[in-house]
């Protein structure tokens, strides 16, 4: 029943196809980014790193970053903990509308972005909020507090009500309960519903797009000079960003191991 | 117990539900109620007049939304075959390869969309990565293969190809190995576990996994714009016009109003036939 050797050898192959499918303009965006030609054209002649320090110099550069990394934190910490009350609601708690509330909170996932970021411009518009990078804080956390809702609810699920049940019952309030068994058994889950959070606000665009008002994230910014012609520093810029994303996953994948080990070895 | 539960569950979707209430509903609203107003507006205090549906009828608006649906369909489809091989893979036959393979895919996820597309126009474009090494090896040039409405569902498949990939790998995980065995045992062909066992049983996954996908693509607005050089002009796009350029509140929301009533017809068929605790994994 389960594939030949011949069928897993290609499924692997097929595997491997689809990932530099996906990483094959990344290839190329890196390639631009180190050729010295003002106007690119493959095969490159001549390799240079100078956009990168052109980049690193430049001030415009740095207050995008500033202001992407300010939203993208700020979306993190707020979506963490709506995303933690979120979940148990989602998968913990058997409550009446609970069947309702899952598909709620489905709905700004599925919606088209664009349209959810004009949407947003014009309430605000209606309330008379001007938009700023503040508001796009909202705007990105209307799209990430539902799947950082859903990413700590799959742990939610995998954990067994007793535990909380058996808090109570020894007479835990309900705070004590929620401080000494659920958060720590949904902490995983919290942490990489932060990871998400952060990634996603950080490389959003269509959100953005309309609820800045006069402030650029970067993103933002990489898509005005993309439309009004090439400029050497959008490649360089994006790779930049993607090496920060890159960075942070690491970080994220490699610490908890450090920490376990480290935690393991002083038990010893 | 089971008040304490009640109590509990209302109050800790309270927070998330109030901002969504605040945050998506409202909006939606406001979008509504502009969708009524007359022609270029920027307040609600005037009376409704509708004219802003009667105008997408008359000046072909709806030709854009077909074109949308369209491109939609086209790459769910091709997605859904694209992915089913490789989903089924990761749930059956890989084993540590899958985690790669979800980390692999996932990062991608996180680097801008606009950045990966524009990856693509330098690797599609005259003089671009295929073809500058082409005519450098073979001394031969041919135009880019850009702007064009394949190139667009192209940019619509790789751009969203995660969102079909993960739903559909969760639900053929959902098909027990015993029910494939016992199929095979009674002499089905693999055409035939497919159709009558599998299929059926990773509904809710396939579900999932093509609403999510066509909602996305229906709305995709820069795949059109960088990859396409507007070859044709998406639904998103004409909103997007109608509130920058043509300074027309009322109509782009007219616009977005029939793009989102579309949009939820399927969505909302599609959701209510699937179980949620199942396919994010309840244990019984």
């Amino acid at each position: 029943m389960h594939p030949s050797k011949s069928g897993r050898i290609g499924l692997y192959l097929y595997g491997v196809l689809i990932l530099a499918f996906l990483y094959l303009p990344l290839v190329a965006i890196g390639f631009a980014s180190v050729s010295t030609a003002r106007y690119l054209s493959f095969p490159i002649r001549q390799y240079t790193t100078q956009w990168y320090a052109q980049a690193l110099e430049s001030d415009t550069v740095s207050d995008l970053l500033w202001i992407s990394l300010q939203v993208a934190t700020i979306v993190t910490i707020v979506s963490m903990v709506l995303g933690f009350f979120g979940a148990l609601a989602f998968a913990r708690y058997q409550w009446r509308f609970r069947r309702l509330y899952q598909k709620l909170i489905l709905l700004p996932i599925f919606f088209p972005q664009s349209v959810l970021g004009l949407a947003l411009l014009m309430w605000f518009n209606a309330i008379g909020i001007t938009p700023t990078w503040h508001t796009a804080i909202i705007a990105h956390l209307v799209w990430i507090a539902p799947i950082a809702t859903l990413i700590i609810a799959i742990r939610a699920y995998s954990f067994d009500p007793a535990l909380e049940e058996a808090a109570r019952d020894m007479g835990c309030s309900t705070w004590q309960t929620l401080r000494e068994v659920t958060i720590p058994l949904l902490m995983p889950g919290v942490v990489s519903a932060g990871l998400f959070s952060f990634l996603l606000s950080w490389g959003n665009f269509p959100l953005s797009l309309f609820t800045t008002g006069a402030d650029l994230t970067l993103p933002e910014w990489l898509y005005a000079k993309m439309v009004s012609g090439y400029s050497p520093l959008v490649p360089t810029v994006g790779m930049l960003s993607v090496a920060a994303s890159i960075v942070l996953v690491a970080l994220a994948l490699t610490v908890p191991l450090l920490i376990n080990r480290f935690t393991r070895k002083s038990s010893d | 117990m089971e008040r304490i539960n009640q109590r509990l569950g209302l109050l800790s979707a309270l927070p998330v539900g109030v901002f969504l209430a605040a945050g998506f509903l409202a909006p939606l609203c406001v979008v509504a109620a502009f969708s009524v107003m007359p022609q270029k507006v920027f307040s609600l205090a005037n009376l409704p007049d509708f004219s802003s549906y009667a105008i997408m009828l008359q000046e072909g608006y709806w030709e854009s939304l077909l074109i949308s649906l369209a491109m939609a369909f086209a790459a769910t489809f091709i997605l859904f075959l694209i992915c089913w091989p490789l989903a089924f893979a990761m749930a059956k036959v890989f084993g540590r390869f899958t985690l790669v393979l979800t980390i692999g895919v996932v990062m991608t996820l996180f680097v801008s969309e606009n950045i990966r597309l524009f990856g693509w126009v330098l690797t599609l474009m005259k003089g671009g990565l295929i073809e500058g090494y082409w005519r450098n090896w073979t001394g031969q040039s041919f135009d880019g293969l850009l702007y064009n409405v394949p190139v667009i569902i192209f940019g619509l498949v790789y751009v969203y190809l995660p969102f079909m990939l993960f739903p559909l790998a969760q639900g053929i995980s959902m098909v027990p190995d015993d029910a494939r065995q016992a199929a095979f045992d009674l002499g089905a062909t693999r055409w035939q576990i497919f159709r009558e066992v599998e299929l059926p049983l990773s509904a809710p996954g396939i579900v999932v996994g093509c609403l999510i996908t066509f909602v996305l693509t229906a709305g995709a607005i820069a795949e059109s714009k960088l990859l396409g050089g507007r070859a044709v002009i998406v639904i998103s796009d004409e909103i997007e016009r109608a509130f920058t350029y043509g300074q027309n509140w009322p109509l782009g929301s007219a616009l977005a109003m029939t793009l989102i009533a579309v949009v939820a017809c399927f969505a909302i068929a599609g959701v209510t036939r699937i179980d949620l605790d199942s396919i994010m994994g309840r244990k019984r």
